[in-house]
C-alpha cells in the first residue's frame, strides 16, 4: 500500500510539474523586463488596438454557437431515447462525421463554397445570403462552422448525461402526474441534464474562444486570431493575453460549476 | 411539408404509440438539415474540388485524379508523413502517461483531488491552439524562461523541432486521455480485483489478466482519438513554428492562402481529402472499439 501511494504521488507530482511550469513560466516571461518586474504588458492590453472588438466578437460567436447547438441537439437526443431509437445510429454518425474532417480540411471546403458566391451565384438571391453570412461584424458562417465542430463534444456530453438518467421513466412519471409534453421535458428531463448541458456549453465555449484555424483562414479576426496578429510586434503582450485567456476560461468554468453544483445539493440528501 | 399535412390524421387515427413516434423524429430533423447545409455542402465541395483540374490557359475544368497524385508526391508527401509520425509518437506517449495519471487519480481517496484533476483536464484538453503555443514559447522557446535559466540552448534544445512539438502536443493530449480513460477505470469493479486476489492473483497478474483486457478497447480507442486530435491540430503548430516543420495542416493553409503557387487551391483540397481519409481510418478503428468498451463497462 505504501509503495502504491509513493507511485501515486510521484505520478501526480510529475504531472503537476509538467502542467504548471509552462503557466508559471509564461507569467514570469510576461512580467520580466530584464532587471525589474513590470505589469506593463497586462495594463496595456485593454488599450491595444482590436482587443475589445475581437474579444466581443469571440464571445458573441460563442453565445450564438452554444444556443444553436443546444437547440438542435437537446430535442434530438431526448427524442432518440423516447420515440426514435432507430435514428440513433444516424445521429451518432452525423455527430461523429466532423471528427473525420479536421478543421483545416473543413475550412478548405467552406472557402471553396464561399467562392461559388461571386463565381456562379451572383445573380441569384443566394448571393445575398452568401454575403450576409460573411458579414465581418458577425460572421454567421463561423457560427455554422463552430456548431458542426462542436457536435461531437456536445453529443458525447449529452449522451453521458442521458445515460445516467432514465428518460423514459422520468417522462412517463411526469406525464402520469398530468404534465404536458413541454412541461415534462423542461421540468423533469432538463433539470436532470443540468450537468451535461453545462458540460456541453463549456466545451463549446472553450472551442469557440480558442478557435483559430477556421477564423484565420476565412479572414475573420476573433480573439485567437488577434493574439497571433499582435505576437510578432509584442511578444510579451501575446504571452500575457494567453495567460489571461486561460485564467478567464478557468473563472468561467468555476462559475459554471458553482451555478450547476449548488442547486442539486440543496434538495437531495443523498450526497453523502 | 408533407409531414405537417399528414399529422392530423395520424394523430386521430393512430394508436398512442404511433402518436409518440411522430414528434420523435421530427425533433431530429432540424439537426440533420443544419448539418447537411453547414457540413454536407462544404464536404461535397471539397470532394468535388479535389478531383477537378482547371486548365490555367483556357480556364476549362475537367475531372481527374491529378491533384490527388500530386498531393502524394514530394513536399506534400513529406508533410503527410511528418504529420502521421508526430501524431503517432505524441499519441502513444500521451496514452501511457494519461493512463498512469488517471489511475493515480481514480484510486485516490481524496474526492477533491479527483474533481480538481478532472476539471483541470477538461480545461487543458481544450487548451490547444494559440495560447498553448505562446505558453511554451515563453517557457522553452529561444528566449524562454527555462531555456535561459537552465542554459538549454547550449545543450542543443530547440522547441521549434519535432521533439519540441511533441512535448507541446502532450500538454493537451494527456488531459484528453485522462478524460477518455477515467470512465473506463471507474468501471473496473472492486469485486474483480477482490475476486482475483481471493484466487491468489498478484497485483501484476490482476492487471495482466483482468484490468488490461477490460481496458484494452478504451486504451486503443483513446490512442486513436489522440492520434486524430494531434493529426488535425493546426493552430498550435502554426503559431509556434510557422511552416518550418513539414506538417500537412501547414501545407494546406499555405496552399489555401495562395502562399505557394497560383492554382494550388485544388491541391489543398486534395490534401484535405488525404487528411479525411486518414481521419476516417482513425474513426473506423475508434468507434467499434468504443462500442466494445461500452459493452464491458455498462
Amino acid at each position: 500500500m505504501a509503495r502504491l501511494n509513493l507511485w501515486r504521488w510521484g505520478v501526480l507530482g510529475l504531472a503537476a510539474l509538467y502542467f504548471l511550469v509552462p503557466l508559471a513560466a509564461s507569467v514570469v516571461f510576461s512580467v520580466d523586463m530584464g532587471d525589474r518586474i513590470s505589469f506593463d504588458a497586462y495594463s496595456r492590453i485593454a488599450g491595444t488596438d482590436g482587443f475589445v472588438t475581437s474579444l466581443l466578437l469571440a464571445l458573441e460567436l460563442a453565445v450564438a454557437t452554444i444556443a444553436l447547438v443546444l437547440l438542435l441537439m437537446v430535442p434530438a437526443m431526448v427524442a432518440l431515447r423516447l420515440g426514435a431509437p432507430k435514428l440513433r445510429p444516424v445521429v451518432e454518425i452525423v455527430c461523429s462525421l466532423p471528427l473525420v474532417v479536421p478543421p483545416i480540411a473543413f475550412v478548405a471546403g467552406i472557402s471553396t463554397v464561399l467562392k461559388w458566391g461571386p463565381e456562379y451565384l451572383s445573380r441569384t438571391p443566394l448571393f445575398q445570403t452568401m454575403v450576409a453570412i460573411q458579414n465581418p461584424d458577425f460572421p454567421v458562417v463561423l457560427v455554422l462552422a463552430y456548431v458542426v465542430m462542436a457536435l461531437p463534444f456536445v453529443y458525447r456530453a449529452l449522451d453521458a448525461g442521458l445515460r445516467a438518467i432514465d428518460v423514459r421513466t422520468l417522462v412517463e412519471a411526469a406525464r402520469s402526474c398530468g404534465a404536458s409534453w413541454p412541461q415534462a421535458l423542461l421540468q423533469a428531463v432538463l433539470p436532470n441534464l443540468r450537468g451535461a448541458l453545462l458540460n456541453a456549453s463549456f466545451l463549446t465555449l472553450a472551442l469557440v474562444l480558442g478557435e483559430y484555424t477556421v477564423a484565420h483562414l476565412l479572414g475573420f479576426r476573433p480573439f485567437a486570431v488577434w493574439i497571433v496578429d499582435i505576437s510578432g510586434a509584442q511578444a510579451q503582450m501575446s504571452v500575457a493575453v494567453s495567460v489571461l485567456s486561460l485564467l478567464v476560461t478557468w473563472v468561467m468554468l468555476l462559475a459554471l460549476a458553482a451555478l450547476g453544483g449548488r442547486r442539486p445539493a440543496t434538495p437531495t440528501a443523498s450526497q453523502g | 411539408m408533407t409531414v405537417i399535412l399528414t399529422r392530423p390524421d395520424t394523430a386521430t387515427a393512430a394508436s398512442p404509440k404511433r402518436r409518440r413516434r411522430a414528434p420523435g423524429w421530427l425533433a431530429v430533423v432540424p439537426l440533420l438539415v443544419v448539418t447537411a447545409i453547414a457540413f454536407g455542402i462544404p464536404a461535397l465541395a471539397m470532394l468535388n474540388g479535389a478531383f477537378t483540374v482547371k486548365d490555367q490557359a483556357t480556364g476549362a475544368t475537367s475531372y481527374s485524379a491529378a491533384n490527388l497524385t500530386g498531393s502524394l508526391r514530394g513536399a506534400y508527401l513529406t508533410a503527410l508523413l511528418g504529420s502521421v509520425k508526430l501524431s503517432a509518437v505524441s499519441a502513444a506517449i500521451a496514452t501511457l502517461l494519461g493512463l498512469f495519471l488517471a489511475q493515480a487519480v481514480v484510486t485516490s481517496r481524496f474526492r477533491a483531488l479527483r474533481e480538481a484533476v478532472l476539471t483541470a483536464s477538461g480545461v487543458l484538453a481544450n487548451f490547444g491552439g494559440v495560447p498553448l503555443a505562446f505558453a511554451f514559447v515563453a517557457t522553452l522557446g529561444n528566449s524562454g524562461v527555462l531555456t535561459d535559466q537552465l542554459g538549454l540552448r547550449d545543450k542543443g534544445w530547440d522547441l521549434y523541432s519535432f521533439s519540441g512539438l511533441t512535448l507541446v502536443y502532450l500538454y493537451f493530449l494527456i488531459p484528453l486521455m485522462v478524460l477518455t480513460i477515467t470512465p473506463a477505470l471507474e468501471g473496473l469493479r472492486t469485486q474483480w480485483r477482490e475476486a482475483a486476489q481471493n484466487n491468489g492473483a498478484t497485483s501484476a497478474q490482476y492487471w495482466r489478466h483482468v484490468a488490461l483486457p477490460v481496458l484494452a478497447p478504451s486504451l486503443l480507442g483513446g490512442f486513436v482519438l489522440l492520434f486524430g486530435s494531434a493529426f488535425a491540430a493546426y493552430a498550435t503548430a502554426a503559431a509556434m513554428v510557422g511552416s518550418s516543420i513539414p506538417l500537412v495542416t501547414l501545407q494546406i493553409a499555405d496552399a489555401l492562402s495562395g502562399n505557394v503557387l497560383v492554382g494550388q487551391e485544388n491541391v489543398a483540397l486534395a490534401l484535405s481529402l488525404d487528411m479525411v481519409v486518414v481521419a476516417g481510418l482513425v474513426m473506423a478503428v475508434y468507434l467499434p472499439l468504443q462500442r466494445r468498451s461500452a459493452r464491458w463497462l455498462a
